[in-house]
């Protein structure tokens, strides 16, 4: 079993490797030469050059790719071409602020979303079941930036009740003017986990009902309740590590929802990125959320061979 | 047997050889499992032969040798006295030998209905679809299925005994001289087994076929073989006419394998176990006999010497690989008469 | 030895027979009538159908120039005389703006998909049926690909090359070829174990034959039923990167961009800024609801 972990994690280093070369490939194919992106036509060629050499960007491409990827190892994330400040700053708080949206909607996800599954599957054929599945395709037809349109014009424009965009004063949000401006996205973001979640939920508890020894269990006259704890518990690793890869989606993948609350995230430096044509810091973003996303993959793989011995290819 | 017999075999297999690497651990301690190994026989025109042993004895990766779905490590094959790889490629010995595979429902693509999945071989060889089709149904009802109803249905819509009847007619598409049967008929229920059994003997009668017949149901193999030949652990240990084998076995393993039979008979009522100890590891046989960890009548011969497979002096057709049988191989047993009967 | 009944078949049924055999109806005419007794599924089809007309044919079911704008006119509410949907911040029609921002939002959905599709079940075939190193290969480029979530690499794609339609496109192409190589990857190398592809190797087929007709029915159903559900996915995302200013430009049309633009109405009227979102919506609905109903009728079990 460690020769698998160990290998999982071996593994890893060709991916991200293979990642840092498509972000870099990326960006030596973007139109228009960097330097003159950043300085007005009428500066003298003498600051251009400077420049160019500043950033390297007279070497032949292997050259550039290798100080690139050193500086980068060592957690020199570039500069800001609009600020002057080190990306890794402005990343990290960023970071952060992403982080207080993704990990709460991620646990309302998952909660919501295993009871709701679980209820359609103990009720299987009913008319909750049917609203279920109604709901799950609706769910997965919405485009979930819109909901979140959707609900702040319900309850920002038209209810007055929470604040339609931005962050509330920072820290770890304790107090209701901290919580309040949290709501919307949250529930916004939690949508997408809790569908999928509920869907996998359902079909595994289905599956596990139709079991032989969930008949024996009942034939051996346990409660429902007892039937209920050993069904969930076999049910329980894949939705775990589904829940995982959710996460990782939530903290990459929140740009949108971050566009439409103005949230000072991840997202939202990416967003600003893109408008100012800031390359380094979009790209380090790219990079850094990618090489997230892929460390909880692996955790997610590892955990599961660590729980579940049928798991291991 | 209807055929005359001619002046080679039909099939002649020499020294057919094939290891398998075995997956996983670390490189440096690669083990090979030792599949097949150095094995010999003749299959004469009009025949049956059938292969028996135990599950991984080396039957389906012989047929699978055979057939050439498997490269073997060494060894030659030759078909009506061409040798394949030189006087006879590979696309021409799929034309005269055809098998049919243990698995009915695996064995046909779920997506193609019946008619379309005999036809295939023919499609493959250049005929033209609607004469190919035709073909189908000429088979189909050859092996008993209407083919106004069948020709049409997919694999999930049929009985077990219904898919290996397209099998059948599947592998005779082609028109094949030798069809090899892998654990054709060993999936099926027992009435179903004898009306396919049945269909195949008349059906080497009609197509002028030559079987190898393989399987470790030793009643269905007696009932359906011309000779039997008898493998243990990659290796052939006895071969000879049917009724020699089954009533005057030599091989110990083929003696114990046929005293483990079950029998109608009161008065042949097995009472001590047969055979003792499980079979050793394919991928580390014993050294020298295969068999001596568990035959009865091991000696320092055996694990020093491999026996060869060689004909037994005074019966002509019969040969087995035990130095009880070989005067002079040092075996305290190896007198003319050998074992007791 | 017991006689083979032969089979009682009189001359006429012979050739009935032959007759039958030689119609032998390929998988895809079942799937076909299957899909013919699908009511819901059906359903979707006509109404995709009939938005695919309107929108193609556009201008004869608008009275309005969608790039036409006057501040004069800006955000007239529903069921304004004229402009029934009311018109968006700069004065344009909404409805006009709706029915040809739908070619580009179509557009933008379905071509990515079916590049994907080429490309990715090319790809995935070749490797499951090669193993090896090509297959290791192909499924590490789809690994590296698959590193990153969907949106990020649309994200990067068009953040860094630029926007527009065609990079749009590009992108969305790039994040649906690794689903796709997996799913006809793995569907391949499974089949390529079966006992129905060694007896067709037996039969002497090349490796052509043998996909064409052993892997390629078994493969192409699940990665269409998978790729209409890509379809809808596409739609979103495709208005997502225009709704962050990476896809469709202004003034174009497209649901995504409107739905970005018309945010900036919200506190005048939050109910117009619904209505991009209700065409996504109801376009992505149909293409899953069509989704479900050709797996079912595609499953061979049924």
């Amino acid at each position: 079993m460690w020769v698998y972990i160990f290998r999982r994690l071996l593994y890893a280093v060709p991916i991200l490797l293979g990642v840092s070369l498509l972000v870099f490939a990326l960006i030596h194919l973007a139109p228009g030469d960097v330097v003159d992106m950043l300085v007005p036509p009428e500066v003298p060629r003498e600051v251009a050059d400077l420049l160019r050499r500043r950033f390297a960007l007279d070497q032949p491409l292997h050259i550039q790719y290798l100080a690139w990827l050193g500086r980068l190892l060592v957690g020199d994330l570039g500069i800001s071409f609009f600020t002057n400040r080190p990306v890794a700053d402005e990343l990290f708080s960023a970071l952060q602020n992403t982080l207080m949206l993704a990990l709460p909607a991620a646990l309302l996800g998952f909660a919501l979303g295993v009871t709701l599954g679980a209820l359609a599957a103990f009720n299987r054929g009913t008319w909750l079941d049917k609203l279920f599945a109604a709901t799950a395709i609706t769910g997965v037809s919405l485009p979930h930036y819109w909901v979140g349109i959707v609900l702040v014009s319900v309850f920002a424009v038209i209810f007055n009740a929470l604040p339609a965009q931005g962050m509330g004063p920072p820290g770890f949000p304790a107090s209701w003017e901290q919580i309040k401006p949290l709501i919307l996205p949250v529930v916004t973001l939690s949508l997408i986990p809790m569908g999928v979640i509920s869907r996998l939920v359902r079909a595994n508890v289905l599956e596990m009902l139709s079991h032989e020894f969930v008949g024996a269990l009942h034939a051996k006259g346990l409660l429902s309740r007892r039937v209920l704890y050993h069904v969930m518990k076999n049910a329980a690793p894949s939705a775990l590590a589904v829940m995982g890869l959710q996460f990782g989606y939530l903290l990459a993948g929140s740009i949108l929802v971050e566009t439409v609350f103005n949230w000072p995230g991840s997202g939202g430096l990416m967003n600003l990125a893109i408008f100012r044509r800031d390359i380094p810091v979009l790209s380090a973003t790219i990079l850094v959320l990618a090489t997230i996303f892929v460390v909880i993959n692996i955790l997610v793989d590892v955990l599961q061979a660590l729980i579940d011995p049928r798991m291991r290819r | 047997m209807s055929a005359a017999t001619t002046s080679h075999p039909l099939l002649r297999v020499d020294r057919l050889t094939k290891h398998f690497p075995v997956r996983g651990g670390l490189p440096g301690r690669r083990q090979v499992v030792q599949a097949v190994d150095d094995v010999s026989f003749e299959v004469w025109a009009g025949e049956t032969l059938g292969i028996v042993g135990e599950s991984g004895c080396g039957k389906s990766t012989t047929a699978r040798l055979l057939m050439h779905l498997v490269r073997p490590d060494s060894g030659t094959i030759a078909f009506d006295g061409k040798t394949l790889g030189s006087a006879m490629s590979r696309r021409d010995l799929h034309r005269q030998m055809q098998m049919v595979f243990q698995d009915s429902y695996s064995s046909l693509n779920p997506r193609l209905p019946a008619a379309v999945s005999i036809a295939f071989g023919p499609l493959v060889h250049g005929v033209a679809k609607p004469a190919a089709l035709g073909r189908a149904a000429d088979l189909l009802q050859a092996v008993g299925l209407d083919p106004v109803v069948f020709a049409n249905r997919y694999p999930h819509e049929l009985s077990g005994g219904q898919r290996q009847r397209i099998n059948v007619a599947r592998a005779l598409a082609l028109e094949p001289r030798l069809v090899i049967l892998d654990e054709a008929v060993s999936a099926l229920d027992k009435s179903i087994e004898a009306q396919v059994l049945n269909l195949l003997l008349d059906l080497k009668d009609r197509f002028d076929l030559t079987y190898v017949f393989i399987s470790h149901d030793l009643n269905v193999v007696r009932f359906i073989s011309d000779r039997v030949m008898v493998m243990y652990l990659g290796k052939v240990v006895e071969l000879g006419p049917v009724n020699w084998i089954y009533r005057q076995p030599r091989h110990p393993y083929t003696r114990a394998l046929l005293s483990a039979m079950p029998s109608m008979n009161p008065r042949r009522r097995t009472m001590a176990a047969p055979l003792f100890g499980d079979p050793p590891n394919p991928i580390n046989p014993p050294s020298g006999c295969r068999f001596r960890t568990r035959c009865p009548y091991a000696e320092a011969i055996c694990a020093a010497l491999q026996p060869e497979l060689a004909e037994m002096p005074g019966e002509d057709g019969r040969a087995i690989a035990c130095h009880i049988h070989r005067p002079g191989s040092g075996h305290s047993r190896a007198t003319q008469a050998g074992l007791a009967a | 030895m017991v006689e083979v009944p032969a089979v009682p078949v009189s001359p006429l049924d012979a050739a009935e027979a032959v007759g039958r055999a030689q119609q032998s109806k390929g998988y895809w005419q079942r799937v076909r009538t299957r899909l013919r007794q699908d009511k819901v599924t059906l359903a979707m089809a006509a109404v995709l159908a009939l938005l695919l007309v309107m929108v193609i044919f556009a201008p004869y079911f608008t009275l309005h120039d969608p790039y036409d704008g006057s501040v004069l006119r800006r955000l007239k509410p529903v069921g304004t005389p004229g402009y029934w949907l009311g018109t968006d911040e700069v004065g344009r029609d909404l409805w006009s703006r709706m029915l040809y921002g739908g070619r580009l939002s179509l557009l933008a959905g379905v071509v990515p998909v079916a590049s994907a599709l080429l490309i990715g079940g090319f790809l995935g075939t070749l490797a499951g049926y090669s193993g090896g190193l090509v297959n290791s290969a192909v499924m590490r480029l789809a690994d590296v690909l698959y590193a990153f979530p969907s949106v990020l690499l649309a994200i990067a794609i068009t953040g860094i090359l630029g926007s527009g339609l065609r990079n749009t496109i590009i992108a969305l192409t790039a994040a649906f070829v690794p689903p796709i190589i997996r799913i006809s990857e793995s569907v391949t190398t499974q089949a390529r174990h079966l006992d129905f592809v060694e007896a067709a190797r037996a039969s002497g087929a090349g490796v052509l034959m043998i996909i064409r007709y052993h892997i390629l029915n078994n493969v192409l159903g699940p990665i269409l039923v998978y790729a209409t559900s890509l379809i809808s996915i596409s739609i979103i995302l495709s208005a997502g990167l225009s709704f962050l200013g990476l896809g469709v430009t202004p003034p174009h049309p497209e649901w995504g961009l409107m739905l970005n633009s018309l945010r900036q109405a919200l506190w005048v009227d939050p109910v117009i800024c619904a209505m991009p979102g209700v065409m996504i919506f109801i376009t992505s609905m149909c293409f899953n609801l069509l989704s479900d109903g050709l797996r079912q009728a595609m499953d061979v079990r049924l």
